[in-house]
């Protein structure tokens, strides 16, 4: 069986980057090492470290992406940059709230509302 | 490696009335984990479970599955994942056996707790018993029985 492999769509808007999860509806365990790998290495990259995460069209996340999701925001901080997410579907975002982990990151309903609340 | 070689066995067997009970033995090996999930969520499908049942089921298994190859058997190729499930149109139980050491699952912290709040990992056990209406270890720790029923909203 050929395996899909993750994408993710990584563009610019303004000083931001904005990363996001295109052909994959799924966030399963094999693609999530990969991906978080990626976003990694973007965060290293970046300039400015000011990043929106998009996950309109995610259907579906474990708990090892919420890990990787934490990992990666450790790194902005570390840069003192900034990480929104924003575009996710309500029953991901219960995963989210029964975890607490709605308090941990920086959650908006859109992307458009994501950007207005970056600073600088 | 195929999915075909990552699966090492299948068979079925009818338990009682009833749904037919199936048993698949998979490597220790995330890729296999994902076709285990894609046969259950299938059945589940047929059996006209609502969207919120099959998102619970997908998440829960998987959280199982992924403990049961990562912790439980330490991605060792020689230990196989059992997995014995079996969907009706009222529940779905799903027993996942690894061969591992087995561990005392009332040991792991809270992940909702200040303290453990950005840690990358722990939850997974957490998650299972909040989206399946049954979650029970067996006393080595090393077999995990779930149970979800259909509430069959729309």
């Amino acid at each position: 069986m050929r395996e899909q492999a993750p994408r993710l769509k990584v563009s610019s808007l303004g000083d931001a980057t904005i990363v996001e999860f295109v052909d994959r509806k799924i966030l399963d365990e094999v693609g999530i090492s990969q991906i978080g790998d990626q976003i990694t290495a973007l965060v290293a990259q970046a300039g400015q470290a000011k990043f929106i995460m998009d996950f309109t069209g995610v259907a579906h996340m474990s708990s090892s992406a919420l890990g990787m999701l934490i990992t990666i925001q450790k790194r902005v901080r570390e840069r003192s940059g900034q990480l929104k997410l924003c575009g996710i579907h309500p029953a991901i975002m219960e995963v989210f709230t029964i975890t607490r982990l709605n308090e941990v990151f920086d959650i908006h309903p859109t992307r458009q509302d994501a950007l207005a609340s970056l600073n600088g | 490696m195929a999915y075909g070689h990552a699966v090492a066995g299948r068979q079925a067997s009818r338990v009682g009335r009833g749904a037919l009970a199936e048993k698949m033995v998979i490597d220790s090996d995330l890729r296999a984990a994902g076709k285990v999930e894609e046969e259950i969520l299938k059945e589940a499908a047929r059996h006209g479970y609502c969207e919120a049942c099959r998102f619970a089921i997908r998440l829960a298994l998987e959280e199982g599955l992924n403990n049961a190859i990562k912790h439980g058997n330490g991605f060792d190729p020689a230990k196989h994942v059992e997995v014995i499930y079996q969907v009706g149109p009222r529940e779905t139980s799903i027993t996942i056996i690894d061969q591992g050491r087995g561990f005392d699952p009332s040991s792991v912290p809270d992940p909702r707790a200040d303290e453990n709040l950005e840690k990358p990992c722990g939850r997974g056990i957490m998650l299972m018993r909040a989206y399946m209406d049954e979650v029970d270890f067996s006393p080595k720790g090393n077999t995990v029985r779930m149970v979800k029923r259909n509430t069959g909203k729309a």
